[in-house]
């Protein structure tokens, strides 16, 4: 088992991986309260990232509708636990295939009638704007007045209802993150990551070399959408409020992707990193201007805008080639 | 021998032009077959309509003794029909190994095989040495031989070459010619070519069909073919004899 896992890994790569696995283990017993809530959202980042890249980065197909299923996962957890005090972890169970269903509705759609790069990415905008609508006037989640969880003082973490500090919501998303970067990683490695490569690619092609392209482009959005979900159970459990103003909001689908993008579309460790590298700086553009005083509104999102700008110019690739390459790692590491 | 592939009085009309005009012919199981003609005689239109890429107006294709007309590219494939593209089309951020694993997928589940079989067909076409290599820093020679061998890891029965050797040098083209003919002594693959460059054809094909103008305007073994009167006017001109 371990060792299918590590297969194809030098040790330096693992020697990092490692490392940074042990840092990230041990961080909340350093971390600051504020730096945990960064660290969270990083993680929250990385997971939802390496989701999205599994249809854009794997399956080649741009999706910026991905608030739809967070906020799916996010809505029937939450409304299931205020309803009828349903667990998050047996809420999942209800919010993984609603998420997947939507996914495939979405896909069966798109592929069943050739729609595709720009307009693929529209059509699932589409979604995410008529979930935003709707949820808007769904009276068992309260419509546009917000589902809230009621919240106490937890002394203890109580994991089964999600129910507790920070650092309990940090241990279950790293977990999370582990998990889907290892499963990502199998997946790509599998027939069906090949498959995925191969449409990416050049989909007339892959029919040609015998690929159902719709079949596996379905595997895709559907495996996209229910991964994405969980995140929406966490993220409605974290924040104990959904409105579907923000939940569903373009704005939100687009914050899913810049992680992946500047990290290295398609690549592994890129969503992991991306969401480093953003958050990081955006926190630290915050942190750094509320420090010299600077107190321009929209200051920070300019200079967010400059510095995103410069990656991707810069790095048109992505960090992670680049950090790659400096690291020293062999070319079909992770 | 018995027809492989047999194509029936198969039309295909882009709009107002008729590309492929009720042509008919059969390759036999183990045959190397060409088909010539001059640019837009719709050679290409007859390759995608036998692949599934496009389905006919009219006529009926059979292969090993079922109507695929009209079924989709993968499902062709999946019965036994590689192909080439005129205009090669490799994965192009895939390396040349990772090309070839794609094809060999197609009939088999374990990646361990597919990329044991991929390193056979790769060795077969000089690849292996390039394995590593992106496809889309590869040489236009390279490339072709890679589309041959991404069709060929699927298995076919039949591989469809559109143009594989348009570009090459000599050299470049014997090599192929070499390799092609191998392999259907040793595996009886059957091939069916498109070929501009008549050295290939002559070295090659048993059997050659002219198309013109969407259609057939003669067909037999080279030797006749090339003597033909309409053949000479249309494509081949009195030199190339
Ligand atoms: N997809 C298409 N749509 C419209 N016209 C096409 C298409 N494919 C080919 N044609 C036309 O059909 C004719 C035959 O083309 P083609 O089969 O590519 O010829 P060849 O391969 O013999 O050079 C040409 O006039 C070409 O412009
Ligand atoms: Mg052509």
């Amino acid at each position: 088992m371990l060792g299918r896992l590590t297969e194809g890994l030098s040790a330096r790569t693992l020697i990092l991986l490692t490392l940074l696995l042990a840092v990230l283990l041990a961080a909340p017993f350093f971390a600051s309260d504020y730096l945990l809530t960064v660290l969270i959202l990083i993680l929250y980042f990385a997971y939802v990232g390496q989701a999205w890249n599994i249809m854009m980065g794997f399956a080649g197909h741009l999706s910026l509708g991905h608030a739809l299923y967070v906020g799916l996962g996010a809505y029937t957890a939450a409304a299931l636990y205020v309803h009828y005090g349903i667990g998050p972890w047996i809420g999942l169970l209800v919010a993984i295939p609603i998420a997947a269903l939507a996914g495939a509705f979405i896909g069966y759609l798109a592929f069943r009638f050739k729609v595709g790069g720009v307009y693929f990415a529209i059509l699932t905008i589409a979604f995410a704007e008529f979930a935003r609508v709707g949820f808007d006037h769904l009276a068992w989640t309260k419509g546009s007045s917000g589902l809230f969880l009621p919240v106490a003082q937890y002394s203890k973490n109580d994991l089964w209802h999600l129910r507790g500090q920070p650092v309990m919501f940090y241990y279950v998303l790293l977990v999370a993150v582990v998990a889907a970067f290892i499963g990502c990683r199998a997946l790509l490695q599998s027939r069906i990551g090949y498959f995925w490569l191969a449409i990416r690619e050049d989909e007339e092609a892959a029919r040609s070399a015998g690929i159902d392209t719709f079949r596996y482009k379905m595997i895709a959005v559907v495996i996209s959408a229910a991964m994405t979900s969980f995140a929406g159970v966490i993220y409605a459990f974290y924040y104990n409020n959904l409105f579907p103003e923000q939940v569903f909001h373009i704005s939100r689908s687009i914050e899913i992707i810049l992680g992946p993008i500047v990290g290295g579309v398609g690549t592994l460790f890129g969503p992991i990193l991306g969401a480093f590298v953003l958050t990081g700086l955006a926190e630290s553009l915050t942190e750094g201007l509320h420090a010299i005083g600077i107190d321009i509104p929209g200051a920070k999102q300019v200079f967010y805008g400059i510095c995103l700008l410069f990656v991707i110019m810069a790095l048109p690739d992505g960090v992670w080639p680049w950090v790659k390459r400096r690291l020293g790692l062999s070319e079909r590491a992770p | 021998m018995s027809a492989l592939l047999s194509v029936e009085g198969v039309s295909k009309r882009f709009r107002g032009l008729l590309a492929v005009d009720k042509v008919s012919f059969e390759v036999p199981e183990g045959g190397i077959y060409a088909v010539i003609g001059p640019n837009g005689a719709g050679k290409t239109t007859l390759f995608n309509m036998i692949a599934g890429v496009h389905s006919p107006d009219g006529g009926a294709i059979t292969f090993g003794g079922e109507r695929i007309d009209g079924l989709p590219p993968n499902e062709i494939c999946q019965r036994g029909i590689g192909r080439t593209f005129q205009i090669v089309r490799p994965f192009p951020a895939l390396s040349v190994e990772d090309n070839v694993i794609v094809g060999a997928l197609m009939k088999r589940r374990d990646v361990t095989a597919a990329r044991a079989h991929a390193h056979e067909v790769m060795r077969r076409l000089d690849l292996y040495d390039k394995r590593a290599q992106r496809a889309s820093s590869m040489t236009l020679p390279d490339r072709k031989r890679l589309e041959v061998a991404r069709a060929l890891a699927t298995d076919p029965k039949l591989l469809l070459l559109d143009e594989v050797m348009a570009g090459l040098r000599p050299t470049e083209t014997d090599r192929i010619v070499g390799i092609l003919r191998d392999i259907n002594k040793e595996s009886g693959l059957t091939i069916l070519l498109i070929e501009h460059v008549m050295r290939a054809v002559m070295a090659l094909a048993q059997h050659i069909v002219v198309l013109h103008h969407g259609a057939n305007i003669a067909e037999g073994a080279p030797q006749a073919v090339v003597r033909d009167k309409a053949v000479i006017d249309s494509y081949l001109g009195a030199e190339a004899i």
